[in-house]
């Protein structure tokens, strides 16, 4: 078990939600669409006003030079979301929910909200930047009764959604482009994973409790920030699974301690990159590898670099990654494939002859290692730089960077963190005056402690099923259910554990769909199935059937208490001689045979009833 | 209250003092744009560098710039305390080393006349600064350097709606210039409003044009990495060290950003408020096309590059009144003392009637008339419809097709020369209408 508190863990979260509204400078439905539309090809240029910034995340992506493809489908993009025609005015409904939320959060609403620019130029949007208002600062929530700050609260345009991504060519889908997102970022408050997915559980509960934000997955979407004492700041990007938020935290708590312990090692051995680049090429020319092979007869080569001191700091036992990922990602920001490295080989059809050379070639002594590129003169050499500038950083410890996350749990290098200097003011957008009447105006929903109370008392609900409704963000369709009078102990029962229970069978349960749901309850209501038949109900329409289907299919037509008290009767007569030596007492094993009968088809608490009416008639 | 303190009077006085780029500045006795100060406001406080205030900003709001980089508006009041906590230094742009310049290239001179297009950005501020030097242009623009060896000169730095007739002949006569002295081909960086105006002027008015005189915008503003300014002004250069002479519009072809088209200096027109391919040729197909990444020019039945002496030929008269005719019109309008009117009709060329006999009236005070059509796509016949054979008879100069702003300008050239007005009307001078259409 980590101690997080020792290793000084501090985590932020950055949370960023869609809004059902319109996009936010046009009047677009904010609606992902399966249709592609015209496409427009285009490039990004950051100018020399930019660069001389000094910003190392647009150098970067401008390196790549990249040109995007764009899909426009009619019915949700438009000349705004090309870049073809300014933007409107910022969405007055997104505006309203922006400046809820802050106060929701008890923020400092700013009077006049300054829409800015900020450059992003992987062509996720069509401009070049995105753009963001800061609406409020200094908010603060009391979670589990740890104080977590939450500032800045903004107001941002979502970015296009990436399609495709082949060779120099990036395709993104406008669909997505301008969708208003809340931003709120936390302070590094969170101490340890698991308060992580308990904050971002409550923030998300506050959204919700709008009931004007998007649902579902990729509408609301986390960046980690996260470092130890002995680390740096990372942010990982991009979190959509709220459940796996701990596990982003633990792998990168894990990748941090790795590269602390390597720095150590690579010190003690007096580690050092030397400059030079070596062409190995003539080594390769009977090389067996097929990778090799090809590339060496499209006229590509061999280079490498000799990395002293860094033997066995890049991959550890039984494969186990250690530097050798770090100093591929660097790598592959120059365009190629990746790298070979001593700790990986021989292997890939590179074998032991091939490396002696290269140990003998790079003048090797026993602690050090080789870094190998293939491909084309230029972008080998730009590669190897990288490689270069990593293992550099890695004698240093943690580099401060922004990763991609992954949805098994793990990170990808993205760049190096970006900093605060890339925004710039939107001159298309005049400033957006809040006027403090206006605030005060504003009717606020509950807040998840007070909804929770009203739960225990309006429902007859323990603090337990109350809280946990919430934070399963079932809350809100459980007051749904409520309004059409549904029982909350079937309610909840239903959601709390038959959902679990389904889900452990392998089932979705929460692809149902809310109106489904809910009919499917109404129908127990009136009594068409006993509520012992909803497990089966629902695991039938998860398969496809239609809710008419699942119950016929399930075998819960109704059976009329005429039918009940028949068959109640029947089986009363055929153990008469057990009835008459019990009496009332024969009641418990009867229910046993009449639920073997009825089970799903009358509620239990009916049969009971009937049962005990029928033993008792017969009796006297 | 201690000497750093400042009360809101201070910020504020003199309020507001106009500027014409977007963002203006507030001017401050003691706290000026760049300092870092303190707000402290309803118990709360606000670290940040002073912006200059925003131009659409409400009363007593300060624009402060938060060390997270995004900036907010907050109001000043006698109530909040300010505190200046470091002066700043003056807002600077970032020193960049320029390419260095190759003489050996092409020698291609830029003439700037303003627009976005020769523009730089101030990223603190976010205001746009027109470019005054060859640096500046290079700076935004450094691949130029690659390209040609450019030689910048900045005549005017204006928006196009605000250009006058009268420059056009300031423009024409540097184009001269820069020809004599050697320059391969010009470039005329212009505001993209009335460049089909200028582009029809400096037609008319050069003659004898030894290169390429390439005249291009930008519709997107060059404060976006999604600029189209680049990209046009790379396809300016490619087509100004071309083969070819004459007058062109460069401009994005479509919405993609690889090719630009070349337009005819009288046949093209803005046809969009915003889009990047808003320039069209009207009633004549592109001249050709540049591909400015792969450096491929392609052009069709243009003349080519040559010897010749340039010269300019007649002056402008801007006393010409354009008239769109519309139901219900003033026929009053007509007579407004200008010394020549284009009519802009309806379908063929025709005005209502009634209208009629005012044009009469004008012609006979010996004020030239022409009349083309706000179909614009068509040109102007005056021998179908009996209006149209009435505005024939009482001698209105059909304008062909003709666009009504070439129509325009051409009017206003023609009344400076010594040849009949209407004989010059109706002279293809510099391929402003055409006999076939398809
Ligand atoms: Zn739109």
């Amino acid at each position: 078990m980590v101690d997080y508190q020792e290793l000084g863990l501090k985590v932020g979260l950055e949370i960023h939600q869609q809004l059902d509204t319109n996009k936010l400078f046009c009047s677009c439905p904010s609606e992902m669409v399966d249709e592609i539309g015209k496409e427009l090809v285009r490039f990004l240029r950051p100018t020399a006003s930019e660069l001389g910034e000094v910003d190392k995340a647009a150098l970067m992506e401008a390196r790549k030079g990249l040109h995007f493809k764009y899909q426009c489908p009619q019915k949700s993009s438009c000349l705004v979301e090309m870049d073809e025609e300014p933007p409107q005015g910022p969405d007055p409904n997104a505006m309203e929910l922006a400046l809820k939320m802050a106060m929701m959060v008890n923020a400092s609403v700013v009077d006049e909200v300054h829409f800015m620019r900020k450059i992003v130029i992987d062509g996720s949007n069509t401009s070049g930047f995105q753009r963001t208002g800061l609406i409020a600062t200094d908010g603060e929530l009391v979670i589990d009764g740890n104080r977590i700050g939450i500032s800045p609260i903004c107001l941002e345009e979502d970015a296009g959604r990436k399609v495709e991504s082949k060779g120099k060519e990036k395709t993104y889908r406008l669909d997505r482009l301008g969708i208003p997102l809340i931003e709120l970022a936390t302070g590094p408050d969170i101490k340890t994973p698991e308060e992580a997915k308990h904050v971002a559980q409550y923030i998300g509960g506050l959204l919700r409790a709008t009931r004007s934000v998007k649902r579902g997955i990729g509408t609301i979407r986390e960046d980690v920030n996260i470092s130890i004492a002995e680390g740096a700041r990372v942010e990982i990007k991009g979190v959509q699974e709220l459940k796996m938020l701990p596990t982003y935290i633990e792998n990168e708590v894990e990748r941090q301690l790795m590269l602390i312990e390597k720095m150590r090692s690579l010190k003690d051995r007096e580690a050092k990159v030397s400059g030079k680049v070596y062409h190995l090429t003539d080594l390769f020319k009977e090389c067996s590898s097929k990778i090799v092979k090809s590339s060496l007869k499209n006229g590509k080569g061999v280079y490498g670099i000799k990395l002293k001191g860094f033997n066995g700091t890049l991959r550890g036992e039984e494969g186990k990654a250690l530097l050798g990922p770090e100093l591929a990602a660097y790598a592959k920001t120059a365009g190629v494939g990746g790298i070979f490295h001593s700790d990986e080989l021989p292997a890939y059809g590179i074998e032991s002859v091939e490396c002696e050379a290269v140990v003998n070639e790079l003048d090797m002594e026993g602690e050090d290692a080789f870094v190998l590129v293939v491909d084309e003169e230029k972008r080998a050499k730009d590669a190897l730089e990288q490689v270069k500038i990593r293992a550099i950083l890695a004698m240093k410890g943690v580099p401060e960077e922004t990763r991609n996350a992954v949805e098994d749990g793990s990170t990808v290098f993205l760049r190096p963190i970006s900093g605060g200097a890339r925004m710039y003011p939107e001159t298309d957008i005049p400033p957006y005056p809040i006027n403090p009447g206006y605030l005060e105006g504003l009717e606020l929903p509950e807040t998840p402690d007070e909804k929770i109370k009203r739960f225990k008392k309006e429902y007859g609900l323990n603090k337990q099923q109350s809280g946990q409704l919430f934070r399963k963000g079932y809350d809100l369709l459980f007051e749904d259910m409520m309004k059409e009078g549904i029982d909350p102990s079937i309610a909840s029962n239903m959601l709390l554990h038959t959902y679990p229970e389904l889900s452990k069978e392998g089932y979705e349960p929460d692809d149902l769909l809310d109106e489904v749901v809910k009919e499917v309850l109404t129908r127990v209501k009136n009594g068409e199935f006993a509520k012992e038949g909803i497990p089966k109900v629902l695991g039938l329409i998860l398969e496809g059937n239609s809710v008419d289907e699942s119950i016929s299919k399930a075998g819960l037509e109704v059976v009329d208490d005429h039918e009940v008290r028949n068959v109640i009767k029947t089986i009363i007569e055929n153990r008469k001689d057990f009835v008459q030596e019990r009496g009332m007492g024969a009641m418990g094993p009867l229910m046993g045979v009449v639920m073997k009968e009825f089970r799903g088809k009358v509620d239990g608490k009916k049969l009971s009833g009937i049962l005990k009416e029928e033993i008792e008639k017969w009796c006297s | 209250m201690g000497k750093d303190v400042l009360e809101a009077q201070t910020i504020f006085k003199p309020l507001r003092v106009s500027q014409s780029d977007m963002m203006q500045k507030v001017p401050l006795t003691d706290v000026s744009i760049g300092d870092k100060i303190k707000v402290e406001k309803e118990g709360r406080e606000y670290t940040g560098i002073l912006m200059p205030t925003h131009r659409f900003s409400g009363d007593r709001i300060i624009t402060l710039k938060l060390d997270n980089g995004y900036n907010i508006g907050l109001k000043v009041t006698d109530e909040e305390r300010v505190v200046l906590l470091e002066k700043g230094g003056d807002i600077e742009r970032k020193s960049v080393d320029l390419p260095s310049i190759n003489e050996d290239l092409p020698k291609i001179s830029i003439l700037a006349t303003g627009g976005t297009i020769a523009s730089y950005v101030d990223y603190r501020t976010g205001a746009v600064h027109p470019a005054q030097t060859e640096d500046d242009m290079i700076y935004s623009n450094p691949e130029l350097a690659q390209r040609c060896f450019p030689s910048v000169e900045v005549l005017f730095s204006k928006l196009s709606e605000d250009i006058e007739p009268n420059e056009w002949i300031l423009i024409a006569d540097s184009i001269i210039k820069e020809f004599q002295a050697g320059a391969e081909g010009v470039v005329v960086a212009h505001g993209t409003d009335t460049m089909g105006y200028t582009s029809a002027a400096l037609s008319f008015l050069l003659d004898d044009l030894p290169g390429p005189v390439v005249l291009v915008g930008s519709q997107r503003s060059s404060d976006r990495p999604s600029s189209d300014a680049n990209l046009n002004l790379l396809a300016a250069v490619e087509v100004a060290k071309s083969d070819i002479s004459g007058v062109y519009v460069v401009m994005h072809e479509n919405l993609d950003d690889n090719r630009c088209s070349i337009h005819m200096g009288t046949k093209v027109r803005k046809m969009h408020t915003s889009r990047r391919d808003s320039f069209k040729s009207v009633n004549k197909e592109p001249v050709g096309w540049v591909d400015p990444e792969e450096r491929i020019v392609k052009v069709e039945g243009v003349p080519c590059r040559n010897k010749k002496e340039p010269k300019r030929i007649g002056c402008i008269n801007g006393d010409v009144s354009m008239i769109y005719v519309h139901p219900g019109m003033d026929e009053g309008l007509l007579l407004n003392g200008s010394e020549g009117v284009v009519l802009v009709g309806t379908g063929l060329g025709h005005v209502p009637t009634r209208v009629i006999s005012t044009v009469k009236e004008l012609i006979d005070e010996g004020v030239p008339v022409v009349v083309t059509s706000q179909c614009l796509h068509g040109t102007v016949n005056c021998n179908v419809y009996s209006s149209g054979r009435m505005l024939a008879e009482v001698g209105v100069i059909p304008g062909k097709d003709m666009l009504p702003e070439t129509a325009l300008v051409k009017l206003m050239w023609a009344l400076t020369l010594d040849d009949k007005v209407e004989d010059i009307m109706e002279t293809n001078v510099a391929g402003e209408f055409s006999e076939r259409r398809w």
